[in-house]
């Protein structure tokens, strides 16, 4: 069984490049938090970032589908390529890019609305739905996927921001699917969450590898090995070590990659 | 008065000789060692002030409130027993200090009083306030049908006695001037704050929200003499005569108009607030999604903030309803009852004002009406306000 799951994984991983970093500086005002990271991320595929907190991975995450742009103090150098073309060219549209590259937040951030409205919201803005019947399947299949249906079904008017911590973290979950996202970005989206619940969404994300590509931030190692088949090291701002996910925790080339994996820093 | 001079010294002296002294024997007490007192020396002086000052003070403000209600003067027994107070005071207090005495307890509790009697009287105030004007308003409907006065569409007071009272003018043109203020106020504050909390950069900020909240500060007469020499002149020249709907300058736009200046501060100030309360991980959750600013200030910040927004609107609704002057120099004092924006009317306040004001018997009803039509008043902006309330609190717990 464990050898079928590695042939799996292996076999996920020879997958095109979905997204290419060369080359990334980010600074906050003086403060340079991102030094010269390059990552390959490919489609399909469940790429982790670990590191211990403030080593950079959720700025770098935020660097994928340009969230940074909303802080003032924040400038990004060097390449990012979606499928080789360049999201920090100014014909870009970030409006377009984030789209395409969905995020689901830390805390769970339901809006002020009925889980109906959340799930729809997306697809609304962007035009994805011709009619209301359109709409209603989205919703449903978005919410389907995020293993919520069966919970809401029967209550879907209720407000979104009525539900329970882990219900919440899955509503916006399907809320950034039902925009048809080519990536999914997740920054940390376990840590507000139980055990249960956590173990939920480590199922869902498996399964939306089917679909999308899905970059994942955790400080959990043993999520990291989980549910990923690619895993980056970032230590003050660099990327230390970026390699398959068993290779990173079975045999890490790097000592401070070994050191953190150990818990010996961090 | 001269009867409280005496009191209040003895008072006074009182509490500054009890606070060195109960340092001196609180120290005295415990020996010299501070660490064997439960309270702290300057506990036992803050007790033993408040034990010496609260009770005769609370004392002459209930004699002064019976005197007044009997008509009766101060006497000798009063000041002696105002005096007895603080010296029972001042000694029990002194008395009381020993090594084990909880004098912070004490202190505590004089302290939650005070501060109880402080809320009271606000509400008190309220209430005082409501029975005042229910007193004469009874008075007023013994002399005057009530029904006349709710639902007479005819305001035309008499000397001679035989007035036609009813409030339904009056009210229209409140309410008429009212709904322009807010159809005017509204919208212009309301993108006033969008544009300083989510688009204006910190400078701009720094600079436009202080510069829009100087309209609050200007003294609503001086609205009033800026709707009679220019607003009121330009409307008429330029739209009331040119349509051919009136040849008057004081008319229910003019007010409308300027009150709606004077409510902009209110609107945005209070909305900037709620909108910027709107947590930013609403924001980030929807731009997350592709949403672009406006689409994001639209369907996820404004509905968030709706409740609070619409808290301020009733709260601007309020202060509209019971402005004066520059209704009394915008829209003259004619009541009227007419749909013609360009035509004088009055509001309920003008009214007030002027029933008391003139020469006419205090208790006749003429005079009278003043008081129901204040406790209309009050009870319409009293609902207003409630409402506001009932829809910020609902509000707050909006998120989590």
């Amino acid at each position: 069984m464990e050898d079928m799951i590695q042939m799996d994984r292996t076999i996920s991983t020879q997958q095109d490049i979905k997204i290419e970093a060369k080359g990334v500086q980010v600074f906050y005002g003086d403060n340079h938090a991102i030094k010269d990271v390059d990552v390959n991320i490919a489609d399909k595929t469940v790429t982790a970032f670990i590191g211990p907190s403030g080593c950079g991975k959720s700025t770098f995450l935020r660097c994928l589908n340009r969230m940074n742009d909303t802080i003032d103090i924040c400038r990004v150098e060097g390449d990012i390529l979606l499928d080789g073309e360049d999201i920090y060219d100014p014909k870009v549209d970030p409006v377009q890019l984030r789209a395409k590259v969905g995020m689901v937040f830390q805390k769970p951030n339901p809006f002020p609305k009925s889980i109906y409205d959340n799930v729809a919201y997306g697809p609304k803005i962007h035009g994805l739905a011709r009619n209301k019947a359109d709409l209603d399947e989205i919703v449903e299949k978005s919410l389907r996927k995020a293993a919520l249906w069966n919970e809401v079904k029967d209550r879907l008017n209720a407000p979104g921001t009525g539900m329970s911590g882990g219900q919440q973290q899955r509503l916006c979950i399907a809320r950034a699917i039902a925009t048809a996202p080519e990536v999914l970005l997740m920054d940390e989206p376990c840590s507000a969450l139980d055990p249960i619940a956590t173990a939920q969404v480590e199922e869902l994300i498996d399964e939306l590898r089917q679909s999308f590509s899905v970059v994942i931030v955790t400080h959990s190692m043993q999520q990291a090995a989980r549910v990923s088949q690619k895993t980056a090291f970032f230590h003050l701002g660099n990327l230390v070590e970026f390699d398959d996910t068993d290779k990173i925790f079975t045999n890490p080339q790097d000592s401070r990659t070994e050191s953190y994996i150990s818990g010996r820093i961090g | 008065m001269q009867s409280l001079t005496l009191p209040l010294l003895v008072i006074l002296g009182l509490t500054i000789s009890g606070y060195f002294l109960a340092k001196t024997r609180a120290l005295q007490v415990a020996g010299g060692d501070i660490r064997k007192l439960v309270s702290l020396p300057k506990q036992h002086a803050l007790n033993t002030v408040l034990a010496t000052a609260i009770p005769p003070v609370a004392a002459i403000l209930l004699f002064s409130v019976y005197n007044r209600l009997t008509e009766g003067t101060g006497s000798w027994l009063f000041t002696l027993v105002v005096i007895a107070l603080a010296v029972t005071g001042f000694a029990l207090s002194l008395i009381g200090i020993k090594v084990q005495t909880r004098a912070r307890t004490f202190a505590e509790r004089w302290i939650l009083g005070l501060l109880i009697f402080a809320s009271t009287i606000a509400i008190l105030t309220t209430v005082g306030i409501v029975f005042s004007m229910l007193f004469e308003t009874f008075n007023f409907f013994e002399q005057y049908d009530w029904k006349h006065f709710f639902f007479s569409t005819s305001w035309s007071p008499n000397f001679r006695g035989d007035s036609d009272l009813g409030i339904i003018p009056l009210l229209w043109g409140t309410l008429y001037i009212s709904l322009i203020a807010l159809a005017f106020a509204v919208p212009i504050g309301l993108f006033a704050a969008i544009y300083l909390s989510e688009y204006a950069g910190s400078r701009m900020r720094s600079v436009a929200k202080p510069a829009i909240e100087i309209l609050a500060g200007i003294p609503t007469i001086v609205y009033g003499l800026f709707a009679l020499i220019t607003v009121g002149p330009f409307l008429r020249d330029y739209f009331a005569s040119p349509m051919g709907l009136g040849q008057s300058a004081s008319s229910v736009m003019t007010a409308g108009l300027v009150m709606g200046i004077m409510l902009i501060p209110f609107v945005s100030s209070l909305s900037d607030d709620i909108i910027n309360a709107v947590p930013q991980a609403m924001r980030d959750g929807s731009f997350g999604l592709g949403a672009t600013k406006s689409e994001t200030i639209r369907q996820v910040v404004i509905p968030a903030a709706l409740p609070g927004i619409v808290g301020a609107v009733l709260l601007a609704a309020s202060r509209a309803i019971g402005e004066t002057m520059i209704v009394v120099l915008g829209a003259g004092a004619a009541a009227r009852l007419s749909m013609n924006p360009f035509e004088a009317m009055t509001t309920v306040t003008v009214k007030i004002v002027s029933q008391l004001t003139g020469d006419t018997d205090f208790a006749s009803p003429e005079t009278l009406v003043a008081f129901a039509l204040g406790l209309t008043l009050f009870v319409i902006t009293l609902g207003l306000n409630v409402f506001a309330l009932y829809i910020v609190r609902k509000y707050r717990e909006q998120y989590e």
